[in-house]
């Protein structure tokens, strides 16, 4: 959107395509117990030099979206379909070695966890210029000289001596900043952020958040940050999408989300948030049941089963996700939060008696085995 | 602490823990000492939550666990009802444990992998009775219905076969079964996603209400923290900055680094601006060789000689506020005062 964050200062330049497409996309995993559909149909776009946050609570699908686009998960029991354009180019189908012209190149990520993301038997420097030797051809000295530059750009005190350390000498915040460092290293036109700042304090996560931002304006990168703190896309995202058992359910510009959600499951996670701005014991309203079998979702609307304001066709037909009235603005909802039809659904399952509903008023204490039905 | 005193402990006769000058040291080697707590004081009345907060290695469950004597304390005091929980030798300290409960971080793991749920939680009772099985299953489901859990589908059910919202509930129920005088939590909602956090939020304010219950809750979450907490100590490297009732804590923080943590917390609001919050100078200190006089001063904005020379002690600056400061955010009264 227009009067967001990274594109105050970055003008899109005319004409220009979006940098990724992805179309319907599904990544399904084959286990013992059946097919996990991690990530189940998910289509978006995302311009060049946006930040988009992907949201969603554990098993959302959110983080094997990231790595399907990147094309991470490859194995045997992993079944990728749809379409991931990067730049016009197709990359499902790529090979591995294919794909290493894309990795660290083009695209890069930062995972969550920064105590097991580096090597802990190699020194940071070598982490460091590995890949730069690999795809930028350069020299030992070169790319010493790049990678100190690199360290001293996330600021890490004392790039020079930092180099010849091991990863344990320095501190998670330290380890997350190498990290980051090293996935800028080959100048990615496209960063994932894979819960960059989850295992932190709150902050170094400030700091670490204020340099991804950073590096991202200063470089013109296009961002993917997935996390499951909407604090933590709050300010910083053009867009957020909202992801449900491996679904986009909303997805709207920043603020147009945090100011006209429409799909319940949006509401619900916003308002189960405790703030900091509330007084002392205040009643959260917290969401019925949790998340679904990826094996044997519901039928109709996954999130029906929990939903205030779910109707006997929530439970049949799925919605689809379709265009709001406000531009970018999409939900998956048939009865949307703040229409007529959303609340005369609210008010006939309050009285009703549904406990889901009831839960949400405040009228209820809310459990997770109240309405999944056989989670026991 | 921050600094050290005791300006912010109410009289013996109000509060059923005491804690005062509580030190927790670890040797780890080479003649060195993690100085993981030195010097802390607080205390709880009955039925009160006291929320602890601060970053990771600030020493907040080194102090939840020295509250159970899990491990010794190297010195202080720490009171229960009176009892000087300190100066009691091994068994007796085991009968106090009654009185005392933990619920920790990790949901799954707390709970024994190869046990049954019924038997899990009335393992308490087998120890200290009632040993009778129906009686001890009549307790036991009762509490098992209280945390949300259909005791008869849960009975003979494993932890493995729960989620992680379900396992925090089954151990709430271990915890509650003995009716302890005081329950420390310990990051009991970290693990958990936002949307069963607040169910067991709520249900843990359902609890404290139902059974007069008073709970030492610690987390590194602010939030979490205000929603469920009467009062709020800010710990930092082993000491106290600031404690207060949460909503004044919250709303004028005195404490630079109370203000730095409470601005460095992301806000899910899209209109708040980011960008004015200032970021953290620098890195935590080693606890092994600590910053002389106040343990923040490397870290603050308002730093200055005497931060370094002197220890700051805790002081009242309004009601139920107290501040371990040289240069609180908001004046003391006792300064006020010296200059009506």
């Amino acid at each position: 959107m227009s009067d967001a964050p990274s594109s105050q200062r970055i003008t899109k330049r005319p004409g220009d395509d979006p940098l990724l497409v992805v179309e319907n996309l599904k990544t399904h995993f084959h286990i013992d117990a059946g097919v996990v559909r991690a990530v189940d149909g998910v289509s978006f776009k995302l311009d060049r030099g946006k930040t988009l946050g992907i949201v969603g609570e554990s098993g959302s699908g959110k983080t094997v979206l990231s790595r399907s686009v990147m094309r991470l998960n490859i194995a045997e029991n992993v079944e990728t379909a749809g379409s991931v354009k990067y730049d016009g180019v197709e990359l499902l189908g790529k090979s591995n070695k294919e794909m290493r012209d894309y990795w660290g190149v083009e695209m890069a990520m930062v995972f969550q966890d920064p105590m097991t993301s580096l090597n802990p038997v190699v020194k940071v420097g070598r982490q460091l210029t590995e890949h730069v030797r690999y795809h930028l051809n350069t020299s030992k000295k070169e790319a010493r000289l790049a990678a100190i530059e690199l360290l001293r750009s996330v600021k890490i005190p004392e790039p020079e001596s930092r180099f010849d350390v091991y990863p344990h000498e320095m501190s998670g915040g330290m380890r997350q900043r190498v990290c980051i460092a090293s996935a800028l290293a080959c100048g990615p036109k496209m960063l994932f952020a894979d819960e960059p700042t989850t295992a932190l304090d709150v902050t170094v996560q400030h700091q670490i958040l204020n340099l991804l931002q950073q590096a991202q304006q200063d470089r013109f990168m296009t961002m993917i940050m997935v996390t499951h703190d909407l604090g933590v896309v709050a300010g910083r995202t053009d867009d957020i999408a909202v992801m449900y058992a491996g679904k986009i359910v909303e997805k709207a510009p920043t603020r147009t989300l945090f100011a006209q959600m429409k799909h319940p499951y949006t509401q619900a996670l916003l308002q189960s948030i405790p703030r900091a701005s509330n007084p002392k014991h205040t009643r959260l309203s917290a969401i019925s049941g949790r998340p679904p079998d990826l094996i044997n979702p519901p039928s109709g609307c996954k999130f029906s089963p929990r939903c205030p304001y779910a109707q006997d066709k929530c439970y049949e037909v799925e919605p689809e996700l379709k265009a709001d009235t406000t531009p970018g603005h999409e939900f998956a909802c048939h009865f949307p939060v703040g229409t007529p039809e959303g609340d005369a659904a609210f008010e006939a399952n309050m009285a009703a008696g549904k406990p889901q509903t009831l839960a949400a008023a405040g009228k209820l204490a809310a459990t997770e085995d109240l309405v999944t039905g056989g989670a026991v | 602490m921050a600094g050290s005193g005791k300006a912010h402990l109410r009289p013996e006769s109000e509060t059923i823990l005491r804690v005062e000058d509580l030190h927790v040291e670890f040797p780890v080697g080479g003649g060195r000492t993690v100085y993981a707590v030195s010097g802390i004081s607080f205390d709880i009345a009955k039925g009160e939550t006291l929320g602890l907060v601060g970053e990771s290695g600030c020493g907040k469950s080194t102090t939840g666990r020295a509250i159970l004597q899990l491990p010794r304390p190297t010195r202080g005091s720490v009171k229960l009802g009176g009892e000087d929980l300190m100066a009691m030798d091994g068994e007796k300290m085991r009968q106090k444990r009654t009185d005392l409960q933990m619920i920790f971080q990790d949901p799954i793991s707390s709970l024994n992998p190869r046990r049954m749920v019924g038997e899990v939680v009335a393992e308490p009772l087998e120890v200290w009775g009632p040993h009778d099985a129906d009686e001890q299953w009549k307790i036991v489901s009762n509490m098992l219905d209280n945390v949300g859990i259909d005791p008869d589908v849960a009975r003979y059910k494993r932890a493995h076969e729960f989620s992680g919202g379900q396992c925090q509930r089954i151990s709430i129920a271990r915890a509650l079964v003995m009716e302890p005088e005081l329950i420390i939590c310990d990051e009991p909602v970290s693990a958990l996603d936002v949307s069963v956090q607040a169910q067991i939020l709520n249900m843990l304010e359902d609890l404290k209400a139902q059974y007069g219950l008073t709970l030492v809750f610690i987390a590194h979450d602010l939030a979490v923290v205000k929603n469920i907490s009467d009062r709020v100590a800010v710990m930092y490297l082993g000491k106290m900055c600031e404690l207060s009732e949460s909503d004044e804590l919250y709303e004028r923080p005195a404490h630079p680094y109370t203000s730095l943590l409470l601005g460095s917390t992301p806000i899910p609001d899209p209109l708040v601006n980011i960008h004015d919050v200032p970021e953290a100078e620098g890195e935590l200190p080693s606890p092994i060789s600590p910053p002389s006089g106040c343990r923040f001063r490397t870290r603050c904005p308002y730093a200055d000689e005497i931060c370094e020379r002197v220890e700051p002690q805790m002081r009242k600056i309004s009601d139920d506020h107290y501040v371990a400061c040289h240069h609180p955010l908001v004046e003391a009264e006792e300064v006020a005062v010296s200059f009506d």
